[in-house]
């Protein structure tokens, strides 16, 4: 059945590696996206390497990662333990909690902006001061503000596949706990978090390669501002590239983020120990 | 139950697959400048320009008016919105898939066309054109020239940077339109304590900060010292006029000139120019071409005769002439050297009959409220409901000692992003003005 691997490998190659290579190629040359290719040997190297806003971008990078990590994680894994019960209502809830990862990234963005406008946003319009905040213009606001409509966006996603996992828990470990005696509580983190620890380094994982990648709704959302409070690593790159027209550097910035990403993926994998895709759950 | 050996699944996966190989390959084929050359005739010229109205209704008319009287040298257009348009027209040119006609502001941008050998070079042209080259404003080809050859046709307005103001806050709060940058900041308590927010900036767009550098700088230190920024002298940011400019900036924005959370209004969705017609804000400076969008959005703010103007003043002790101005001395038409011969005809036939026809000046006079780069347009103007503000933009714009090219629209891409960086970071008070000289200065000629 090796064969069944041919489509997706093929796809994977056209648009993963090859333009992989493309970036590497070009982190070696000096183009302004518009004229010729000159060669320039570690000329773009020594230039993004040298910039401060690389380091910057990358602080603002770990820094969206880590809050972002810290806000999603409780919440998607009570959430999905919460739907995963069956009980009334849960499935109409479940629909509605999935609902902000049905909107494009740019809506949400949009629409979050709108809420957020220092001058017509929610907080002038209703007059609440505790609404009527400076959001998206002061430095360390905008971060916090990034984080949470990011969160809001994949907190479904991330809460659908604890859903999935918690269902998958043999019901039998739960009988055997009550029988012994065991609240919800501790059920909960004696049964149900040491049966998840695969999902949630799925989970990380995810949130974390992800929130390295994370353009769109930033872009939309603040384009990087205040100042460069929120230029995460791939808009530095989009902004050295499309707007300083630097694609040497750029594609400096591009070979990074795929070596931070895949040195951050095989971490996770290295901390869950052994293999993640072993299954742990009896019969399933 | 037997399975076949193809199952439906696998039938539906396959085409599937095959359609999307349809799709992949359909884009591939359909470039944008492979539209003009594929379709319908040789002579077809493509032609993307930007949205947003009333220009986009104006530029779509003459384009058809063109079609029209041409049925056999048509232009294909396209409209996209402008920072959609500044990204997609590099990658265009980039990639050997620019439009027959590029749309844009000239300057450095264009520089950076013609540098690359993307953009044919008009002078010989307009040597045998002179008639197409006279009708049009001497200054609008400033931009169009690089290195004493002309490779844009200016088309549509003139767009010098305004001092708006509302003048109903300025009745309700007493106050009189300042006469000095001194004036200027004696009224930012004044508007304060009425609840109005001083001076209304779009600061997320960035470019918007940069109005006041460019006025600020000129008054102060006169046109040369961006002149020689622009002309890769070395260190020419060190010049003192610079650090006095960027500390009366930080000054302004500490004393809350701007207003709470002015970095994060956006000008693309004209939140800016809101402010000033809701009488959230007493002035804003802004392009000449918010006029038009403010009639059309602020209800009767511009016929009620509730909007005031004026030319940024002069600052004590400043070099500047008070009668300078910066902004967009025309938009400017190129031909991309990619193009068919036949594309290029149609081109230049657009140049000498379509671009700015009787009935496009006619159109950008009285829907667009704005003044084109044609000569010999003042009895137009004069009839038209917008007469005096018409009238202002006309004579600052003839009578302006130096009428300097938005800084961002001069210098290389490189450099522009460098600066507008640099500006955001200035008023969001994270560098100081020194350390701002030294990092502009880094990039010079670059």
């Amino acid at each position: 059945m090796s064969w069944m691997v041919l489509p997706a490998l093929a796809v994977f190659v056209a648009f993963g590696i090859i333009p992989l290579l493309g970036a590497l190629g070009l982190s070696f040359t000096q183009w302004d996206g518009i004229g010729d290719i000159h060669p320039a040997g570690l000329d773009s190297w020594r230039a993004a390497l040298g910039d401060s806003e690389l380091y910057h971008a990358l602080g603002v990078t770990f820094l969206v990662m880590a809050l972002s990590w810290l806000f999603q994680t409780p919440i998607s894994l009570l959430i999905g333990v919460f739907l995963a019960s069956h009980k009334r209502y849960r499935g109409l809830l479940a629909v509605l909690f999935f609902i902000p990862l049905l909107l494009s990234s740019a809506a949400i963005a949009i629409t979050y902006g709108a809420l957020l406008n220092p001058n017509f946003g929610l907080g002038a319009g209703l007059n609440i001061p505790l609404l009527n905040q400076d959001w998206l213009g002061q430095s360390n606001l905008a971060v916090c503000t990034v984080v949470f409509v990011v969160s809001w966006q994949f907190i479904p996603f991330h809460s659908l596949i604890y859903q999935g996992a918690v269902r998958q828990i043999p019901r039998s470990m739960f009988e055997a706990a009550e029988i012994d005696g065991a609240g919800r509580a501790s059920a909960f983190f004696r049964i149900t978090l040491p049966q998840l620890k695969y999902t949630i380094i799925t989970s990380s994982t995810l949130m974390v390669v992800g929130s390295l990648t994370f353009f769109d709704l930033i872009f939309v959302l603040t384009s990087g501002g205040p100042g460069d409070a929120t230029r995460v690593l791939a808009l530095e790159m989009y902004q050295t590239g499309f707007k300083a027209n630097l694609m040497g550097p750029a594609s400096v910035i591009a070979v990074i983020l795929v070596l931070v990403g895949l040195g951050l993926a095989l971490l996770l994998r290295r901390i869950g120990g052994g293999s993640a895709s072993d299954s742990q759950m009896e019969g399933a | 139950m037997e399975r076949s050996p193809i199952s439906r699944r696998t039938l539906l996966s396959l085409t599937a697959a095959a359609g999307a190989g349809a799709a992949l390959a359909a884009c591939g084929s359909s470039g944008p400048g492979g539209g003009g050359s594929s379709d319908a005739k040789g002579g077809t010229a493509s032609y993307w320009f930007l949205t947003g109205q009333p220009g986009e209704g104006i530029r779509q008319a003459a384009a058809e008016r063109f079609n029209k009287a041409n049925p056999d040298n048509k232009l294909q257009f396209t409209a996209f919105e402008n920072d959609a348009y500044k990204q997609k027209i590099k990658t265009a040119i980039g990639a050997g898939q620019a439009p027959t006609l590029i749309w844009g502001w000239g300057g450095g941008g264009l520089k950076s066309y013609v540098d690359a050998g993307q953009v044919e070079d008009l002078t010989g042209w307009f040597g045998e054109n002179a008639a197409v080259k006279d009708r049009l404003f001497p200054s609008s080809f400033g931009p169009a020239t690089v290195g004493g050859k002309i490779y844009a046709m200016p088309c549509e307005t003139v767009q010098p940077i305004v001092l708006y103001y509302n003048k109903k806050v300025f009745a309700q709060a007493g106050a009189q339109p300042p006469q000095s940058f001194e004036d200027m900041m004696a009224l930012i308590p004044t508007f304060k304590k009425a609840g109005v927010t001083p001076f209304s900036l779009a600061g997320k767009a960035r470019w918007t900060n940069m109005m006041w550098l460019e006025f600020l700088l000129d008054r102060i230190g006169g046109p040369e010292v961006f002149q020689s920024v622009f002309e890769g002298e070395k260190d020419a940011w060190s010049d003192p006029a610079v650090l006095d400019m960027l500390t009366k900036i930080q000054t302004m924005v500490q004393a809350g000139a701007f207003g709470k959370g002015f970095s994060s209004v956006d000008a693309a969705d004209n939140a800016d120019q809101a402010l000033l017609y809701t009488g959230k804000a007493a002035m804003m400076l802004h392009g000449g071409w918010t006029y038009g969008s403010m009639k059309k959005d602020g209800g009767d703010f511009v016929s009620g005769g509730n909007l005031g103007w004026m030319n940024f003043p002069p600052v004590a002790g400043g070099k500047g002439d008070p009668t300078d101005t910066v902004g967009n001395p025309g938009q400017y038409l190129a031909i991309s050297s990619k193009a068919t011969a036949e594309q290029k005809a149609t081109a230049k036939k657009f140049f000498t009959s379509g671009v700015l026809d009787a009935d496009e000046t006619k159109a950008w006079i009285n829907d667009g409220g704005s003044v084109p780069v044609v000569k010999g347009t003042e009895a137009v103007l004069a009839a038209s409901p917008d007469a005096a503000f018409l009238k202002y933009v006309y004579d600052t714009s003839v009578n302006a000692k130096v009428f300097a090219q938005s800084w961002d629209q001069a210098l290389s891409p490189t450099a522009a992003e460098a600066l507008l960086d640099n500006i955001a970071k200035l008023f969001q008070m994270d560098v100081t003005p020194q350390q701002w000289v030294t990092n502009m200065n880094q990039v010079i000629g670059k």
